[in-house]
């Protein structure tokens, strides 16, 4: 017994993390209270690959801890200064790629890409600013949509399909090009089958997809990144918290 | 002796002075500071133009207008040591949302009436023209420093200045690195 749980293990940074099998590095990681940055992964929905940010280097190559499976004794080089320093200039890229003027956005001290700038102490996006005009969609009774603050992780496309059945998200367009449509006739977010329930508009890391008419509701200090850094709240990530609330109810 | 004090110049191009105020809010901090530094050009000295080689410029709001550009490059030229100082100055602020508009768009929706003949776009040339888009000012000049935040907070800056006069490389983290 104590052989096969010994065979399941592999490290991080030095620490040995055990698996079950089937598990990628970054789900073994967080159940194991370990922090990778990440921004798409999701724990309910399959990995994407799209962000980057959670980029470590397994037995002396880069990969994507989201989509890379856990395997016995794999060695894994996480939180490096190297690292950090590449997932900087990512987050770098993300900003001055889209519009995000935090100090007027509702999801601030919310929102998953801020709080890994903050993390990996992120002073300024660095390059040129690309100030793009993306159309933005407020045609929905309850739920708005932003396109200049989309990051393109599709957990919303993802959310829609696998959990939610409706398909109501998907990308399109190449490269710089590439945006958040809505599978309506129009086009249009309101003439689509969204809801304000569904997953799909709730599970936006950032400030795109937003509830209308319930913004800066909650206290400066009381916002879930306000109190401890991404890199502290691993239970958040991994989706324990909801668990725990679960728990306590009962 | 004591050593020399440093030269601080400050400015605000197209900001909303609320990095200045946030600057103010070290409180009686300032005290303590006046003993450390001497300030050249700035909105709180009545000094026109950098009188000497400063030390340190801090920067408030983005670059909106041509006379930002020539007050910017006044202070790069007299300044070791250049700040970013706040969200706007870092990458443009909320005044760079006006970057998805057309500029003379805009003038005409604020100075003409509906009709478009009782008011005009002023025109005098003591007024500085607008730019087509606002800038982060490391898009016009070499930015030594970036202290995001809408403002940064008086610990913030407090933090930063202390770290700089004492010749630490600043750094401003959790919970004193704040974006909005």
């Amino acid at each position: 017994m104590s052989e096969a749980n010994n065979a399941n293990t592999f490290s991080i940074d030095g620490q040995r993390i055990a698996f079950e099998p089937g598990q990628t590095i970054l789900q073994a990681a967080l159940a194991a209270g370990v922090y990778i940055p990440h921004l798409c992964h999701h724990p309910d929905l399959k990995p994407h690959g799209s962000c980057k940010l959670c980029t470590v280097v397994v037995n002396g190559r880069n990969g994507s801890a989201c989509t890379q499976k856990a395997m016995p004794g794999l060695e894994v080089e996480n939180n490096s200064p190297a690292l950090n320093d590449r997932r900087r200039v990512l987050l770098q890229m993300l900003f001055v790629e889209g519009n995000h003027f935090c100090p007027g956005c509702e999801k601030s001290g919310n929102c998953q890409l801020q709080a890994l700038a903050y993390d990996l102490e992120m002073l300024t996006p660095h390059f040129r600013h690309a100030f793009p005009v993306r159309q933005v969609d407020t045609s929905h009774p309850d739920v708005w949509l932003d396109r200049n603050r989309c990051v393109m992780c599709e957990l919303c496309v993802r959310a829609s399909r696998d959990l939610d059945g409706k398909n109501v998200f998907m990308l399109a367009g190449r490269g710089a090009d590439s945006k958040i449509v809505v599978n309506s006739p129009s086009g249009l977010l309101g003439d689509s089958e969204l809801a304000p329930d569904d997953r799909a508009a709730q599970v936006c890391p950032v400030g795109a997809i937003l509830p209308k008419r319930v913004g800066y509701a909650v206290p400066i200090g009381q916002r879930q990144f306000d109190a401890q850094p991404i890199s502290r709240q691993v239970d958040y990530l991994a989706g324990r918290h909801l668990a725990d609330a679960e728990t306590e109810v009962r | 002796m004591l050593p020399r004090k440093l030269r601080i110049a400050t400015t605000s191009l197209s900001g909303c002075f609320g990095c200045h105020m946030s600057f103010l809010d070290i409180d009686e901090r300032l005290i303590e500071l006046a003993g450390l530094v001497e300030f050249d050009r700035s909105p709180i000295t009545d000094i026109k133009h950098c009188s000497q080689r400063c030390d340190v410029a801090l920067i408030e709001g983005g670059v909106c207008n041509a006379e930002n550009v020539h007050v910017l490059r006044e202070l790069r030229a007299n300044a070791k040591t250049l700040v970013a100082l706040g969200a706007c100055a870092v990458n443009g602020g909320l005044p760079a949302q006006r970057n998805h508009l057309d500029v003379g768009r805009c003038l005409s929706q604020v100075y003409r009436t509906p009709d478009g003949t009782a008011a005009a776009i002023p025109n005098d040339p003591e007024l500085p023209l607008l730019l087509d888009k606002v800038y982060p000012i490391n898009e016009i000049v070499r930015v030594d420093y970036f202290l995001p935040g809408c403002p940064p907070s008086g610990d913030t800056i407090w933090k930063f200045l202390t770290d700089l006069l004492t010749g630490r490389t600043p750094r401003i983290e959790h919970p004193l690195l704040k974006f909005d």
